[in-house]
């Protein structure tokens, strides 16, 4: 078919894109997971409760659809990651469908009732809201890098050989606790730049906290990585269009295949420099109290840590422990020529439409909400 | 072979999360516009009441809004996680619409609703109205892509099989756009919606009027709706109807199913109007029948018969001889892509091809089934007729029922007699019974699209992932679990914000707040 782009180019722009929608999802619904995984910890009465989900009130929906974007690109763009990852984590993917469901719900009944047990319900509905998809997406991506158990039959059925216990290996709960800490830390920023004191400052000194234990946590995985030798490779050269399917391509275990990109595209470096870099600007922006430039550094790291991922793996998205040749990567899970090009026709007209009115809605709720405006205003839903 | 145990699980946990959701996408649907309206209106003619209103529902569209969200997340994810071989296997075609879906739409209403609700006072009059209307067009286009991607399942055009990648593939993206079944099934879905809405909101305003309550705004909010209601009925009967033009095999299967017409019924066909399928013996009991008037609605003609249950079955039963030899074919294309005889036979039969998955049920090749089993298979074709014949009659009886109720509701709102006791307490009453007509079109439609999950390309029972039966079980009672609760924490607050009124804060229209915490609900 005479497409204007090439199908290896599509492959590699939606493999990009893949990756811009996930760090659309972290920079954004990633503050409201962390706000809501704060709670507890930066609001003790009512009204701070009242300041800090009001923070994210109004934005928090919109962010979310990064995520079903993302579910809906995966499906799109590379249906067997799609069909492989959320049937092959299937309970996991259940307990943060369970807590996704929570949080909008949480935040719109909240506040409708006085009654405090009614209030204390939802507060640790938000809580989990946000801290348990943090945790899981974090265990999910560890996975990923570990390979995950899983094989085709000659029709492309999948069978899954691992179980729930089998995701909470040492690596995996590493990289919970990282996407735990940066969201953490993200949120912490948020907070500052929106919320009055004491929830301000409460933020600030849980955020420092959670700025170090990103660096740390993600470094360690690096190191982890190094040590362990983890990695994945396709062998002998690939013939451009070669059909999306997994038996076509030859794949195996190698040993430092995940750091193998390092050395031939050296500025990938840049990925896991941004990543720790960004933290340590979001430390130093919290302790100067410039939330501006906290937040700056918040964003940068998530985005850093994320492409980190993406670089360590290209074009892996998602190996197979249990048979390589059944690995998925970017051409070999990805969808028709046709597909991923009307796909982008779609996204370069309306994703820049999105992120206009986006940022127009973050400006018209723009300035720091406070404990006089939840008591002066009786408009402020929640 | 497949556990059929894990397929009847999936599927419901599909059917009760789906028709979970789709009790608060129709309204959804309708309010948003109704609530464009009554700010229209406001920002005309500057009277506050208007905003009253707009708020006031505006809060239960938000009650009901965030459930809609909540259960439409988990649609997005399942397809992956239960019926993965189903998203390899059509996830070129059919994913393409649910990530436009997000990108045109989902963002759209998702992050202009929080300026609904927190933006009235940091815009313009205008701006608001304009997030309004934004908001009510988002999540009209979403219900669009949606029934794209729905309608595909029903009628799949534009795609076909690749062996090199043993799946369906988009051949012709502008077919499935412009499916007639997903447009047809858009306009029906929407309109519901609208209806559902409009009875709502009737049914609201005709509790205040009994109670003498807040009359004023009921009265307005009354008109609104009788009228919004009168429009969008007549709109959900008729297209409806366009529904049941048929297209293909399998839904002239549906329709013969619906109809329990088991013999193919000559020119013009009547429609029966009632009868007890005896689906054992293959014939109906104390059947009555309106002469033409299925012919007219399946075959837009007089002329053309309407093709029955038996034949069908007999049309699926050389389709599934047809469909082995594709299927025997794309065995040696698999480990011999190049083999030319192969690929002709392929070629000439792989329209067929999804009938021979048929047998899989009974057997792991197809080329080793008995006669027998082709017959069984055949004979799997026909969806539950009992079923699909009383769900048809209680949503079509049910959609006549609300355009006699919005005929007089408009009637009397237009000589300005909201005080007609029956009616309102008729509104009352109705309120539920559009979200039951809802779902027994939901019934209608996927039950009458069995066996297959892609209709004539994938039976359902392939399309599952390969899990084992108590993973799906905790998932299932999770979910059974957590809907529930949330279903009577919603009703719940529904009632109670209902109950309050519009003016529970402060009694009087200027600044009342509704959304107030706390301001709904008398002090505890």
């Amino acid at each position: 078919m005479d497409l204007p782009l090439d199908y290896e180019t599509l492959r590699i722009i939606w493999w990009g894109l893949l990756g811009i929608i996930l760090i659309g999802f972290a920079v954004t619904d990633g503050f409201d997971m962390g706000v809501g995984a704060l709670l507890p910890f930066v609001a003790r009465t009512d009204a701070e409760k009242r300041v800090t989900i009001t923070t994210i009130g109004p934005v928090w929906e919109g962010n979310q659809v990064w995520l079903v974007l993302g579910g809906g690109a995966i499906f799109a763009a590379f249906p067997l990651v799609y069909a492989v990852s959320f049937s092959g984590f299937y309970l996991a993917m259940f307990a943060t469908l369970f807590a996704l469901i929570l949080r909008p719900v949480a935040f719109k009944y909240r506040s409708k009732r006085n009654d405090p047990r009614w209030r204390a319900m939802w507060d640790w509905a938000l809580f989990i809201g946000g801290f348990v998809p943090a945790l899981i997406f974090g265990v999910a991506v560890g996975n990923a890098l570990q390979g995950v158990p899983f094989r085709f039959d000659d029709t492309l059925r999948m069978t899954y050989e691992g179980n729930f216990w089998g995701l909470l290996n040492p690596f995996a709960l590493l990289c919970g606790l990282t996407s735990v800490a940066m969201l953490v830390m993200h949120g912490a920023a948020w907070l500052g730049l929106k919320a009055d004191d004491p929830v301000r400052s409460r933020a600030r000194g849980i955020g420092m906290i959670a700025a170090l234990l990103s660096l740390v946590l993600f470094a360690l995985g690096g190191i982890w990585i190094m040590q362990s030798g983890m990695g994945y490779v396709i062998n002998g050269a690939i013939a451009p269009n070669t059909p999306a399917n997994p038996h076509l391509y030859d794949v195996s275990l190698q040993a430092g295949g995940w750091l193998a990109n390092y050395s031939v595209y050296p500025w990938m470096i840049a990925a896991p420099a941004i990543g720790l870099l960004g933290a340590a600007l979001a430390f130093v922006g919290l302790w100067l109290r410039s939330e501006p430039v906290a937040f700056t550094g918040s964003s940068l790291s998530a985005a850093g840590i994320i492409a980190s991922v993406g670089a360590s793996m290209y074009p892996f998205i998602l190996p197979s422990s249990l048979d390589p040749g059944s690995s998925l990567t970017a051409w070999s899970a990805s969808s028709s020529h046709l597909t991923l090009f009307i796909m982008l026709i779609v996204t370069v007209v309306f994703l820049p439409i999105v992120l206009a009115y986006t940022a127009w809605a973050f400006k018209v709720m723009w300035g720091r909400v406070t404990a006089e405006d939840i008591n002066r205003d009786p408009h402020a839903v929640y | 072979m497949i556990d059929m145990s894990v397929v009847d699980l999936s599927r419901w946990q599909f059917a009760l999360t789906a028709m979970y959701h789709f009790l608060f996408v129709p309204l959804t649907l309708g309010l948003s516009f109704m609530l464009a309206v009554m700010e229209s209106v406001y920002v005309m003619t500057g009277r506050q009441i208007w905003r009253d209103m707009t708020k006031f529902w505006g809060t239960l569209f938000g009650v009901n809004f965030a459930m809609g969200v909540a259960t439409g997340i988990v649609m997005e994810f399942q397809f992956g996680m239960n019926w993965a071989y189903y998203s390899h296997y059509v996830g070129d075609i059919f994913g393409a619409p649910l990530a436009i879906e997000g990108l045109m739409a989902f963002f759209l209403e998702a992050t202009l609703v929080g300026l609904f609700f927190f933006g009235w006072d940091r815009m313009s009059k205008l701006g608001h109205l304009a997030v309004t209307w934004l908001v009510a067009l988002g999540s009209n286009l979403s219900a669009l892509w949606i029934l794209i991607a729905n309608g595909w399942m029903q009628n799949p055009v534009g795609a076909e099989f690749n062996p090199a990648t043993q799946r369906m593939e988009v051949v012709d993206f502008a077919a499935v756009l412009f499916n007639p079944v997903a447009q047809a099934k858009f306009v029906h879905t929407v309109s519901a919606g609208y209806v559902t809405a409009a009875v709502f909101v009737l049914g609201v305003s005709a509790y205040y009027l009994l109670r003498k309550k807040n009359v004023g705004f009921a009265r307005r909010s009354f008109a609104v709706a009788a009228a919004f209601g009168l429009a969008s009925s007549l709109s959900v009967v008729v297209l409806g109807d366009e529904s049941g033009y048929t297209l293909t095999d399998n839904q002239r299967m549906k329709l013969a199913a619906l109809e329990a017409m088991w013999e193919t019924e000559p020119a013009p066909a009547g429609l029966a109007l009632f009868a007890i399928p005896d689906v054992e013996n293959r014939v109906n009991r104390y059947e009555i029948k309106i002469p033409w008037v299925l012919g007219l609605i399946a075959t837009r003609s007089v002329d053309q018969p309407v093709t029955g249950i038996l034949e069908l079955v007999a049309i699926a039963e050389s389709r599934i001889e047809n469909g082995i030899a594709a299927d025997t074919a794309l065995q040696v294309l698999r480990t011999d892509p190049n083999n030319a005889e192969a690929r002709e036979a392929f070629e000439l039969h792989k329209r067929d091809l999804g009938y021979a998955h048929l047998l899989r049920r009974y057997v792991d090749d197809p080329a080793d089934a008995t006669p027998q089993q082709i017959q069984q298979a055949a004979w799997d074709t026909v969806p539950n007729v009992t079923l699909l014949f009383w769900a048809f009659r209680f949503m079509a009886g049910l959609g006549f029922f609300f355009v006699g109720l919005f005929a007089v509701a408009f009637f009397m709102a237009s000589i300005r007699s909201c005080s007609f006791k029956p009616l309102l307490w008729a509104a009352v009453l109705a309120i539920p019974l559009p979200w039951i007509a809802a779902e027994f079109g939901w019934v209608l439609a996927e039950m009458g699209r069995q066996p297959w999950i892609i209709d004539g390309v994938l039976p359902t029972f392939l399309g599952v992932s390969s899990l084992d039966r108590n993973t799906v079980l905790v998932s299932l009672v999770g979910f059974v679990l957590i809907y529930s609760t949330l279903f009577i924490i919603e009703m719940g607050l529904m009632l109670r914000l209902i109950k309050a009124g519009p003016y529970a804060h402060d009694g009087h229209g200027a600044g009342a707040a509704p959304l107030a915490p706390g301001a709904a609900v008398p002090a505890e």
